[in-house]
């Protein structure tokens, strides 16, 4: 544990839906706090509130109360469009869906967030093509999704997310959808990014993929049971 | 993103789903067209009518019984009786009116007149050898009346073209035919040349005859229902009417103007009547294709909540990769504004090609006011942004999280 500030800093969170009469408790005082390049699985069963605390760590929601500091900035005080620019330069998000744009080149999936940040347009493909070569889909560039298995097109989502650099990766159930070869494979990457010095966080509901986290946090009914460093932390097939 | 990128990033999006963008373009051309096309047609019904007002003589001033009302065209036919033809002699010689040249006093009936089987409806005018000089007519074959046969209330008849061709049949020489009106025999002395004209312009479906036989011999009055003047220069037309007007007063033994039983009109008053009649038209033409034109740019408005909807996830993507608000809501904008705009500029050629057809067939002068151009370009892009705007907004303001959810 060291001393540096935390990358990811949460304090007392709250989540309450109201829907008419009825009141849902979805995140019930959730602190944590997570260093920068440590490798973070988020467990718990469904309803357990992880993908509502994923959200919020994304900036794609808001606490009803709380506080959640990302590199120090406290997201909450944050307009629409300065939150806007957190989820372009601060996060990459890799969802269970992959998301990619329907009927678009990987290539140009992966350029998409550079649009939104100002990169020169020169400058585009030259990374877009450095991050899908690292993912192993160098040969795929002009592949459109229709074309991507499942893992090639969570890659590619990967690849997006990360290049604008971002201070933390969030995955949401990033091998929910994907055969278990190809689920290895996208562990592979995580730990050979979490090498790299890269802040991982992931929700998953399968005790195999979170064993390749160095440290797994358990929620139950929108409270943290337990947070604790993975002693089995398992290496990647691939 | 810039404006280029933004550009042709909607524009691939449109061209993805080819027959919604078609049809939703369909309507603003349909919208644009239309108001070229109509208001094209009401303008050059306009000029179409000054330039026949303009025909019948930039020097004419034209006297009728009848109180005077503001810019009436005519006073109701056979309706008073107070001009006679001693009026008409007095303007001629009083020493009083220096700017008229000359005067035609007219006595007018709309009859029907027949010929062996054939019979038609037409204006018989009663008049005098002047009165072809004052109006500009002139004379094809034969001759015209003379004042010989206004003296000698002769059976004398001259006829337009249009009713050469209703009793005689076209091309036919009517000289030396006869005709009956009111029972009596005419002979036809000769026919006046086409001068065109539509409905009570029309000067092509009159009969001419000397007036004292109209008056006495065919309509048994004694008054003239109108008293054309021909002023010396368009310049004095305004102090020809009130020379005439204050000689015609003194005559009737009124002495305040208001209470006139005659009006005076020149061509101007004519023609500003007609014109406030051919621009209302023009404008109810114009208000009616606005009208398509809104429908179009519902049209628009649905087809963008439409596409919204649609992509709903696209937008929460998007968002989540840090997309702002008006990038979003310009994104969508873009994407109706092209259509409207390439709506708009299909309409207007259509419209503009439509327009030439239409003066074609109406034989109306062709013109296309730049103004109705620019303002169509204008409108169609307003259009684009007042009714893409809803949508737009719409898209930029969704949640990430449940347009992600969404199926």
């Amino acid at each position: 544990m060291n001393n540096a500030k935390p990358i990811i800093k949460t304090s007392h969170l709250f989540k309450v839906y109201q829907t008419d009469s009825l009141e849902t408790v979805a995140l019930s005082d959730v602190s944590f706090e997570i260093d920068k390049g440590e490798f973070v699985a988020i467990m718990g069963p469904s309803g357990s509130g992880k993908s509502t605390l994923m959200h919020i760590l994304g900036a794609l929601d808001l606490p009803t109360s709380g506080e959640y500091l990302l590199d120090g900035e406290d997201v909450g005080k944050l307009s629409d469009d300065e939150l806007a620019e957190i989820r372009n330069r601060k996060i990459g998000f890799v969802f269970q869906a992959y998301n990619l744009l329907p009927r678009t080149t990987a290539l140009k999936n992966v350029i998409l967030p550079m649009t939104y940040a100002n990169i020169p347009k020169e400058e585009r493909a030259k990374r877009a093509k450095i991050y899908l070569e690292m993912v192993g889909l160098g040969d795929r560039l002009e592949y459109t999704s229709n074309k991507l298995s499942g893992g090639q097109q969570q890659r590619v989502a990967i690849a997006r997310a990360l290049v604008l650099d971002p201070s933390i990766l969030l995955a949401d159930e990033p091998t929910g959808n994907i055969a278990s070869v190809q689920a290895e494979e996208i562990m592979t990457i995580f730990q050979k990014l979490n090498g790299e010095g890269h802040t991982i966080v992931m929700i998953t509901h399968e005790p195999d993929i979170a064993k390749h986290a160095a440290r797994i946090i358990h929620l139950r009914d929108g409270k943290i049971s337990d947070d604790s460093l993975n002693n089995k932390q398992q290496k990647a097939k691939h | 993103m810039d404006f280029i990128e933004l550009f042709l990033d909607s524009l691939g999006t449109l061209t993805l789903n080819k027959m919604r963008t078609s049809l939703a373009i369909l309507g603003i051309v349909i919208g644009i067209g239309s108001v070229i096309a109509l208001v094209s047609l009401g303008q050059g019904t306009q000029q179409s009518v000054q330039s026949q007002i303009e025909s019948l003589g930039a020097n004419l001033l034209t006297v009728q019984p009848g109180a005077q009302r503001e810019g009436a065209v005519r006073g109701a036919a056979g309706g008073a009786t107070s001009l006679t033809l001693n009026d008409a002699t007095t303007i001629a010689t009083s020493p009083q009116i220096t700017t008229i040249k000359n005067v035609s006093p007219e006595f007018s009936r709309r009859t029907q007149i027949t010929t062996g089987s054939n019979n038609t409806n037409t204006q018989v005018i009663g008049v005098t050898p002047i009165y072809t000089e004052v109006h500009k007519i002139t004379i094809q074959s034969g001759s015209f009346i003379s004042q010989r046969d206004v003296d000698g209330m002769t059976k004398v008849a001259v006829v337009g073209p249009q009713v050469v061709s209703d009793l005689f049949g076209e091309d036919a020489n009517p000289t030396g035919q006869t005709i009956r009106i009111s029972d009596q025999t005419l002979t036809i002395i000769g026919q006046t040349a086409s001068k065109g004209g539509t409905g009570f312009l029309n000067q092509d479906d009159i009969v001419y005859v000397p007036l004292a036989t109209a008056q006495k011999q065919l309509f048994g009055a004694n008054y003239l229902t109108s008293i054309a003047l021909e002023a010396k220069s368009s310049d004095v037309m305004t102090e020809a009417q009130n020379q005439v007007g204050y000689l015609l007063l003194a005559r009737h033994k009124l002495s305040d103007p208001s209470q006139a039983d005659f009006s005076i009109f020149s061509q101007q008053d004519i023609l500003n009547t007609a014109s406030s009649a051919t621009s209302t038209f023009t404008t109810l033409l114009a208000g009616i294709a606005a009208i398509s034109l809104l429908v179009g740019g519902i049209g628009i408005m649905n087809i963008m909540l439409v596409t919204v909807t649609e992509r709903t996830r696209e937008i929460g993507l998007r968002k989540a990769l840090g997309a702002k608000k008006r990038v979003i809501t310009a994104q969508f904008l873009t994407e109706s504004i092209i259509l409207t705009f390439v709506g708009g500029v299909i309409g207007g050629i259509l419209g503009i090609i439509t327009s030439y057809f239409i003066s074609n067939l109406t034989s109306f002068p062709f013109t296309i006011s730049p103004t109705s151009i620019i303002l169509a370009f204008a409108v169609s892009a307003g259009i684009g942004i007042l009714f893409g705007w809803y949508p737009a907004r719409k898209a930029a303001n969704m949640q990430p999280i449940e347009a992600l959810r969404y199926e």
